[in-house]
């Protein structure tokens, strides 16, 4: 299953060639390792939804290449062939209602599956499967999919890419909208398919928490560059770095250098919460201790 | 004075067999920030969709500004109130993002001069004057947002409803936007309604308003509401950060207050107990 996910020196323009020409990527190089969990973070347009779009040649490089497992992407490639690529790559875009058409949210949720042959009972079946994993109550799998809330709508446009049962799974902010209890379970279940089923995750997310506690490699994206890869804990240990590119750290962090202000001490600097209590309770005095 | 008085408000989708909104009751004054938090599906966008008017209520009455929402008062009503939809996609009708922004004040009798140099304030508060000759369509999620938050700082609507309309931005964005909300609101006294389940947001609102399935379930200033702890995530907020640590430190035998701190507060407990041989 391993699929390696290679960028060489890929560019990309928006409307190339005409006079409203955007430059959206530059010189991309990077590589995403199989069963890895990869987030992707930057300032709003800095080539996140653009850099991922390549994933599933949704968007093909203006120049260089990107390399998903066997297959090559260049700008000459045709749109012909591209279904394996497809199935194998699962993305959830930033935008929910954008991914949503059928009749009904199962008919949504097992389009995937059926489309890539996957037979009609086989689909209904893995599609409920997928609905009550995001938390889909019953009642809405008959409704139209447009007739829901924007976090039901969300939660439609995940379980539908589940159903792919892709071997990369691709996270445009995939928790906007959801409510806490919605993003905690969705999280949990993305590092459970990771972890068991060894699936490949890219999320593009601006929350640095999420970042901290589930991710393995992070690439920083500013005005179309990657401008850094590396360890959550590398990446968030130059809090100034970060700062000149608009980006903030986890709140455990953050909050540890303001206990140091007021004369605690950590080595190394705490990324979640759990580090962080973990570091202080030792420098807490006895009183406070076994009260209750 | 209220200026949003909802009574009894209650709301059924013709396919669903449940109340959307079920005999909501409550009312909002003048030149507050109101937070309305609740999980997903709770009926938040739902009762915003009824209170500027786009589909009638089945039961209840809801007064803006002294005035009775009726089908003969839809369209004043909804001078007074601008509204920032949750996918900014449904929204955009400009074929500029200049065009976009201005287009909120055609029927509002603007002259041509005022609304240009409106259309490049509003711009310029969410950062995106360098981007008004583009297609809205052709813009990341973050920008859309900002864009879609520029056409109601242009018309500067005495009550301006937000739905999740910061959700796409990152935090430094989220809490610039919020500031420039925040300092239009106290400038020229709006009111703002702003649904979210994003935590900085509900706290910088002067109350937040809970609804679950359908129901009010309880309305009160952010300290009072954030003291909830853990049962915050089933009112669809998350728990702040300083509640989670304290959590976390009294699952690992420490005796911590019960009343809400913030993180100031939080640094300064600490600090008290912090041994210092
Ligand atoms: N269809 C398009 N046509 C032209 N320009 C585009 C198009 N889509 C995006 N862009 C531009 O390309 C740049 C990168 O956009 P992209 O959507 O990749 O950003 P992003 O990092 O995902 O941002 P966000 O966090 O706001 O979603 C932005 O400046 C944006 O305006
Ligand atoms: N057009 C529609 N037709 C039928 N039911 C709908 C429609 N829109 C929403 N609903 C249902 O009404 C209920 C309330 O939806 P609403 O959009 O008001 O929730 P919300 O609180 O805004 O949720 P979210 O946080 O997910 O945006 C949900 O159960 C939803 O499925
Ligand atoms: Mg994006
Ligand atoms: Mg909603």
């Amino acid at each position: 299953m391993a699929t390696d996910i290679t960028f060489n020196e890929v560019d990309y323009w928006y409307q190339a060639g005409s006079p409203y020409a955007v430059q959206a990527l530059r010189d991309i190089n990077l590589n995403i390792k199989p069963g890895s969990f990869t987030a992707v973070i930057g300032q709003t347009g800095s080539g996140k939804s653009t850099l991922i779009q390549h994933l599933n040649a949704l968007l093909k490089p203006s120049s260089g290449t990107v390399t998903i497992g066997d297959r090559t992407i260049d700008a000459t490639t045709k749109n012909k062939h591209l279904k394996p690529l497809r199935k194998k790559v699962g993305i959830v875009f930033q935008f929910p209602e954008n991914q949503l058409f059928e009749e009904t949210v199962l008919k949504d949720i097992a389009f995937g599956p059926q489309n890539f042959g996957v037979p009609t009972d086989e689909a209904m079946t893995l599609a409920k499967k997928m609905a009550l994993l995001v938390g889909l109550d019953e009642s809405l799998l008959k409704r139209s999919p447009f007739d829901l809330s924007g976090g039901q709508m969300r939660r439609v446009a995940i379980a539908g890419v589940l159903a792919l049962e892709p071997e990369v799974l691709v996270l445009d902010e995939p928790t906007a909208g959801l409510d806490p209890r919605g993003r905690l379970e969705i999280m949990q279940l993305v590092t459970q398919l990771q972890s068991e089923q060894d699936l490949t995750i890219v999320l593009i997310t601006h929350q640095m928490d999420d970042v901290a506690n589930y991710a393995d490699h992070v690439i920083v994206m500013a005005h179309g560059e990657m401008v850094k890869q590396g360890t959550p804990r590398a990446i968030f240990s130059d809090a100034d770095w970060l700062e000149s590119y608009q980006l903030g750290l986890p709140s455990a962090t953050r909050f540890a250098n303001q206990l140091i202000k007021a004369g605690f001490t950590f080595d190394p600097m705490p990324l979640t919460e759990d580090e962080l209590a973990d570091q202080l309770l030792p420098q807490l005095s006895k009183e406070g201790h076994d009260h209750g | 004075m209220a200026i949003i008085q909802v009574k009894n408000l209650s709301y059924k989708y013709h396919n669903s067999d449940t109340l959307a909104v079920d005999d909501v009751s409550f009312d909002i004054q003048a030149g507050d920030w109101v937070a309305i938090v609740g999980h997903n599906g709770s009926g938040k966008s739902t009762l915003a969709k009824l209170l500027i008017g786009l589909m009638p209520a089945q039961e209840g009455v809801i007064t803006i500004d002294g005035q009775e929402l009726s089908e003969q008062t839809v369209w004043q009503i909804r001078e007074k109130v601008g509204m920032v939809f949750q996918n900014p996609d449904n929204q955009f009708v400009g074929a500029t993002v200049a065009d976009d922004v201005a287009f909120g004040m055609e029927n509002r009798q603007v002259d041509r001069e005022t609304m240009q140099e409106r259309v490049t304030y509003a711009l310029k508060q969410v950062d995106m004057l360098d981007y008004q000759q583009r297609e809205p369509a052709n813009l990341s999620g973050g920008q859309k947002q900002r864009v879609a938050l520029a056409g109601v700082i242009a018309i500067a609507p005495k009550i301006l409803i937000l739905d999740e309309a910061t959700s796409m931005l990152d935090p430094r964005g989220r809490r610039e936007i919020l500031q420039t909300i925040k300092r239009l609101k106290d400038e020229l006294n709006l009111t703002v309604l702003s649904i979210t389940h994003d935590i900085d947001e509900a706290a910088s609102a002067d109350r937040i308003l809970v609804i679950d399935d359908g129901h009010f379930i309880e309305e009160d200033d952010p300290n009072s509401i954030f003291s909830h702890g853990s049962a915050l995530i089933e009112m669809g907020l998350d728990v702040p950060f300083s509640e989670k640590l304290k959590l976390a430190l009294s699952t690992r035998g420490l005796d911590v207050p019960a009343t809400y701190q913030d993180e100031g507060s939080l640094v300064d407990w600490l600090r008290t107990l912090r041994s210092t041989k």
